[in-house]
Formats: structure tokens, sequence, C-alpha cells
């Protein structure tokens, strides 16, 4: 279920050209999410990518036909001053009845709360919000984190608030922001369904990658974007640069206040996926 | 099924017997042929709480000021009565008397009731029983009446107000029985049936059930409604007993040859008792929910803490490791000289196999576990589980339980109301730079930044709870919108222009969709 950790370098970049990440993959033992902390996105985001490896796992022999374990989700008080707090209405119907909160005052706590977490055999996957980088949030931290959680098998995605792209160990990283959703089909002037823009920036088995991510029913859909050039080079360079925008291309718009030109534009390719419809995005 | 049989002891004079007996002499011999009352005292002054029979002649009443019983008879004398010591002697007197029947409950102040459903013949018919009682009772030195009826409140009433040693049987008229008896034996507070005329218990029957229902409606408690008791007299509605049940506190010790001052020895005796405490939870099947771990020093003082458990647990390391997690900031000063630990509550836990499947052979610690070592360290408030609540305000229709009790009852939230991820703790104010004219904002600016809205939803209309809030409070008209970026907010607006209710309606930010 866990990665090997004991593949070989040769083994990881064969890995690494042939296989993009897609929807369906095992989870992996720790995954880290970049989001703002104005949005929603960052726990959208990790909850539906958690809930698409807990859906695709390898069952064990023996294992109850229904998952009934619990789902823990750990924030510090400062993550809820700034997102506020799970809404049990506005949860994924599966998790509604199982999700316990855990509220950390320090960030030491929650790092506590979550290694606990990951230990316990009765927890189907865990997800923790952070803000910031914290001093306690060191590598050590990260790597006892992703040490713990491969040794368990339970699956932990952190959100990293208004975070900035330090070091750490876990396994794959995301930056996530919000992207304009796709029009229902009765109501063609309301939100539809969440959609986000991810990048794959650091993963151990994946190229990095930019996806459009979305979830219709009952499943996570992925629809690469083919943008951002050269993206294998720059991402060191770019991992210490401002993490509003996730790529180039839209770091160069003027934050979207004027309307629609701006972000299609630089999105070129991208336009078929973000209007399907084939309208224009923002009007 | 045979008949209930319900015996009901009271014990007439109680109090004085008590200290008539502590005192060693007999009745109306020695101390006791003084008048003599027993006090408590009261704000306004020593109050009489049991009096003997030549404070009795003497005019000396229940429930009169000593002062005033000090004018009719100057001798008499006043002795502290012990109320908390009368309680717990009835309670021990409660476990003895079940030497008549298989269970015995208390009837505070002063009376007992046993059930002897089938056991009379065991001592040869009730009145038999009935002697065999007295005799007891009488040797022990407490004056006593009893009797034994179909229910608890037609046992109590004979023996308070029949004859003495009254048998009920249960294929006699209870009604006709006890229709002579005073209202009184009805076991009501204060005498609420006296103000209305109504003096035996016969003639309940003549007023009419409707207009006494209609006198009472409102007064639910048993102990203020004739027509209750007089339908658990008569053995209509059951009426709860709490029987007394000896039960031993699981209690386990350390007395010290040499008081401890560190901590890596008292983690040893620590281990110990956690040991001890099993062996005992294991031998009477249950599991400890709260332990206390007292900790006497030679000075003087003693060192308490406590823990609560997520579920009942009989395992020594995780009971171990907890504790130890609460002994960092404690003082030994000189020394511990005892340690005890007590489970003052413990719940049923049979004793299970341990799971010896593959599955169970992972490792990892289970779901209680964690919840225990969390509220440990984080505190009881930190973990918990969002449940619905009954309301249609959103920060109200949520409410945080413990992680492992069951989930309240309550109506599923409706499937097409699309509810934001995560809700604020409090709603923000926004301001709203630009309206349409429909009314719903077309640019706002929350927390610094401005926000232009690109698709919108609404309204949704959630008027205010009259039942919960002041009558000021206003309907919120809720948005569910995203901005040009794709993110998803859930807005509301305060109130409507026009309303009445206040100004300018105001705007706010309450929820974050994924």
């Amino acid at each position: 279920m866990i990665q090997d950790s004991l593949s070989t370098a040769a083994q990881l970049a064969s890995d690494a050209t042939s296989q993009r990440w897609q929807p369906g993959l095992d989870a992996v033992a720790q995954s880290e999410i970049f989001a703002s902390g104005r949005e929603g996105s960052g726990a959208g985001a990790a909850l539906a990518l958690a809930l698409d490896a807990w859906r695709h796992r390898e069952r064990e022999e023996g294992e109850e036909a229904e998952d009934r374990r619990a789902v823990v989700w750990v924030q510090t008080r400062a993550a809820v001053k700034r997102g506020g707090r799970p809404f049990r209405a506005g949860l994924p119907q599966e998790i509604r009845h199982r999700l316990i909160h855990v509220l950390a005052e320090k960030d030491e706590d929650a790092l506590f709360a979550l290694e606990e977490a990951v230990r316990c055999r009765d927890v189907a996957f865990v997800i923790g919000e952070i803000v910031g980088s914290p001093r306690a949030l060191d590598f050590t931290a990260s790597r006892r984190l992703t040490l713990a959680a491969e040794k368990h098998g339970v699956p932990l995605t952190l959100v990293r608030l208004d975070g900035t792209r330090d070091l750490s160990s876990a396994r794959q990283r995301w930056a996530v922001q919000a992207a304009p959703s796709a029009r229902p089909k009765w109501n063609r002037q309301a939100p539809g369904a969440p959609a986000w823009q991810a990048e794959l920036f650091r993963a151990r088995k994946h190229p990095p990658g930019l996806w459009r991510l979305s979830e219709d029913a009952k499943a996570l859909v992925a629809e690469r974007e083919t943008s951002l050039p050269a993206r294998g080079e720059d991402t060191k360079a770019r991992s210490h640069s401002d993490l509003a925008g996730v790529g180039e291309g839209r770091t160069k718009v003027p934050n979207g206040k004027s309307p629609s030109p701006g972000p299609v534009s630089s999105f070129g390719a991208s336009v078929a996926i973000l209007s399907p419809d084939g309208e224009r995005v923002l009007g | 099924m045979a008949p209930r049989r319900i015996l009901s002891i009271w014990l007439a004079a109680f109090a004085i017997d008590r200290w008539r007996l502590a005192e060693g002499c007999a009745r109306g011999e020695g101390a006791d042929a003084q008048p003599l009352v027993l006090i408590a005292e009261t704000a306004h002054g020593p109050r009489i709480q049991a009096t003997n029979s030549a404070a009795r002649n003497a005019g000396a009443r229940i429930g009169t000021m000593l002062a005033d019983a000090r004018t009719l008879c100057p001798s008499i004398v006043a002795v502290p009565g012990d109320p908390a010591g009368d309680l717990a002697e009835l309670e021990k007197l409660a476990a003895w008397a079940m030497r008549w029947g298989p269970w015995s409950a208390l009837d505070p102040p002063n009376g007992l009731l046993v059930d002897v459903t089938a056991v009379a013949h065991l001592f040869g018919g009730e009145a038999k029983l009935l002697a065999d009682v007295h005799h007891a009772f009488t040797h022990r030195g407490f004056a006593m009446r009893a009797a034994i009826a179909p229910t608890a409140g037609a046992a109590w009433a004979l023996a308070h107000y029949g004859p003495d040693r009254a048998i009920l049987a249960s294929e006699d008229d209870m009604e006709a029985r006890l229709s002579d008896l005073p209202v009184a034996a009805l076991r009501l507070d204060g005498d609420v049936l006296t103000v209305l005329g109504l003096k035996r218990l016969g003639e309940l029957g003549t007023v009419g059930r409707d207009a006494l229902h209609r006198r009472f409606r409102n007064r639910k408690s048993p102990a203020a409604n004739p027509l209750v008791r007089m339908d658990q007299l008569l053995g209509r509605v059951p009426e709860p007993l709490l029987p007394v049940v000896p039960q031993q506190v699981p209690l386990v010790q350390r007395r010290l040859m040499e008081p401890i001052r560190h901590r890596d020895l008292l983690d040893r005796v620590l281990a110990d008792l956690a040991q001890d405490m099993i062996c005992e939870l294991e031998g009477q099947g249950t599991g400890a929910r709260r332990l206390d771990l007292g900790m006497w020093r030679v000075d003087g003082e003693v060192i308490v803490r406590r823990l609560e458990l997520a579920a009942a647990t009989r395992d020594a390391t995780h009971i171990v490791r907890l504790l130890g997690e609460k002994l960092g900031d404690i003082d030994a000063g000189f020394g511990i000289e005892l340690v005890r630990l007590r489970a003052s509550w413990a719940e049923a836990l049979p004793a299970s196999q341990d799971d010896i499947e593959a599955a169970a052979e992972r490792h990892g610690t289970s779901l209680s576990a964690f919840v225990d070592r969390l509220t440990t360290r984080l505190g009881s408030k930190a973990v918990r589980r969002p449940v619905l609540k009954g309301s249609h305000v959103p920060e109200r229709s949520q409410a945080w339980q413990p992680p492992l009790s069951p989930e309240p009852p309550e109506q599923e939230a409706f499937r097409f109301h699309a509810r934001p991820l995560k809700l604020l703790d409090r709603a923000e104010p926004i301001a709203v730079l630009y309206a349409t004219p429909d009314g719903f904002p077309q640019r706002f600016r929350w927390r610094g930044e401005v926000h232009e809205i690109a698709r919108v939803e609404g309204p949704e209309r959630i008027a205010p709870e009259w039942w919960r809030e002041r009558g000021s409070a206003r309907l919120r008209d809720y948005y569910r919108i995203e901005d040009d970026t794709g993110r998803r907010y859930w807005i509301y607006r305060y109130g409507i222009a026009g309303d009445g209710r206040g100004g300018v309606p105001e705007w706010f930010l309450q929820g974050l969709y994924a």
C-alpha cells in the first residue's frame, strides 16, 4: 500500500519518467498541500485526494466490506481562525458520521496529535491543517510523521495554509488553488462542483505536473494542463518564490482584477478545459 | 407469574432510637427518661427534628423552634441531630433487610422497602414473615411498623397509617381497603389535598378524575401530583425503585516503608499499582473509566490526579502511560508515603479472548487509546465530533460531543442543500463595494482583498428562530458565490431594507466552500 522505501535510485528514475500521477493510485504515506488561507480549496482538495486514495486502496484479506474507521482532522487554533472548522452538513457523505476533530492550541500539539492519529489502527486517514511554516515543523518532524505513517499504513495529508515550500519529507507536495467550476446543467449562473488547479511540484514516484482537479459524482477527475513549459528545471528555483501563483503563467496576471482576458489567454491550452461548453469563463 | 409483594418498614422513631442506642440506654430509662429533642441548626436558630416520648408529652413537636419548646418545658435537653449518620445507618439496615427478600430499597428518611415476592413461604407465610421482621427490629432496639401489599405505595400507606402488621392480599379490593386512610398516605409534598377539602383516600374518587387532572395538570413530579400517586398506590402505573446493591469500588494502595521523592521510584510504584488494579478489575469483570490516584505526603498534604478514559480499559501499560503524563508537575516535598489508586467509575467489560487473527496482529493503537492520549495532553475539549442539532441557523445546527459517545437521533440535513465545507467560528463582516439591482453584491472586500463575483446562487432565506433569539434578530439571505478566480464562499445579508429592525442590512461571510 505504501511505497517501498528501499527502492533504488534507478527504479525511482525509471518510475519518474514512465509514470505520471493520476487519480486512483494508492495513497502515499504523507502528502502536503499548500493553499491560501483565504479559500477552502486546501482542505477541499486534501479531502478529495485522500478520499480518492481511500476508495482505491488495496483491501486486505478478511477486511470488512464497509470501512467504518474514523477520519481524523487536526487543526491548530490559528488554522481555525483563518479558515473555520469543518461543517458537518458540508462534508462528503461518506465521512460525515465518522469524523473526529482535534483542535490543538499549539503547533507542537498538532504534530503530536497527527503522529498519534497515524499510529492508530482504527483510523482510515488523517488530515492536518497548519498555518504558515512553524518552527516545530522542521525536516525532522516531517520525517518522523512520514515514517510513522509508512509504518502503520495510515495516510496523512497535511494542509499548509499560507506556508512557504520549505524542506519536507512529504512523498507528494501539491500547490492548490481554486479554479472556476464547471457550470451546472440546470442553473448556469450558479457555482458548480468544486474544482482546483493543482500543481504537483515534488513527488517521489511521479514527475511534476499541473492538473485541474474536480469532483463529479463519487470520483475525482483530473485533467492535465500542459501550459507550463520546462517545469522540471525550475521547480527548485521557484520553490521559494511567491506561493500565491501556481505557475508563471498565473503570476503574470494582475491577480484577476481585470475581467476575463488575463488568465484565459495566459493558459492558452487550458481554455478548453476551463470552459468545456465554449463559453467565456468569467462574465 | 406471582403478583408483586412489597414489604414496607417504617422506623417510627429512627433518629431518637439511633441516639438512644449510641447512649446505650433502654427506652424510657436513663438519659431517655428526661425530655430530649434532636435539633438541626437553621438560619433562624435551632429547630426540632426528633423528640422522645417524654419531650412529646411535655409539648415539644417536630418542626417547631427549640426556643418555643423551651417556653413550654424549660428542662428540655437539646442534642444536635445527625442526618448524614442516620442515612448511612439506614443504608446498612437496607442491606441487612435483604435477609427477607432479594432486593431492598431506601425510603428516606426513615423507611425501607423490601421485595418479598414469592419468598413468604420460606418464613411460613406472610404473617410469620411480618412477625419475624418485627422481632428482628425490636431486638435491635428500633420501634417499627411494617406492612405487606402488592405495590410500594400501598405498603407504605398501610405501614404508616394502617393497622399494625397489615397485609393486603393481592386478591383484595385495594381501593376499598385503603379508602379510609388519610390523604397523607399518598406521600405528597405538602397538603395539596386538604386545601381542597379532601381528607380520606376514598373521597378522591368522588371528585372525578378529569377535575383532578385539570387541577394538577402542570405538576409533573409524582410527589406533587395526587393522581400519579394514587395510580402508583393502586398499581396502575409502575413506580421505579432504586434497589440498594452493595458495591465495592476497586481500590489498591501501597504503603511505602521509605517515603519516596523521585520520579522513577514513583513510576515503579505506579506500575505495580496498575497491575494490582487490573487484577482487581478482572476479578469483577469490569474496566476502569475513571481513576483517582492519591499520593499522601509525609507533611500531611494529599496530591490527587484524576484520569478519565474514553472507553473501559484493563490495559496496565495504557493506564501507566496516561497517568505518567499527569505526574510531571507534582511536588513530592519531603516524600510520599502512601500511594492509592481507585477506580471510582468502572464499567462492565467482559473478558475477551486475544484476537489472534492476522489482521489484529497489526501494530497500532485502538481508537479509544488514541482518544485517551489526546485528551490527556490536549484537554477534554480538544477532541470532539460534530453532530447534528435541531436548528436551521447554520452555526447552531452543529454541536460538538465526545468522539466515542453515541450520536443523538436527529433529522439528517437535506441532501439538496449545498453547504460549505468549513464554517467560520464567527461570521465576518464584508464591505460591499458595488451591488447589483437584484440585491446581491458584485464586488466586496473581505480581509483586505477585493473579490469580484462571477457566479451567484440564491437567495436561500433562513428566518430567525424567535423561540431562541431576541425579537430584534433579523432574517438572513444566504448566497453561494464564486469569484472570478474560482474561490467559492457562502455569504449572507443580515436583514432586508425596511424590515423595521435596524438600519441598512449588513453583509457577512460565513463559510468557505471546497
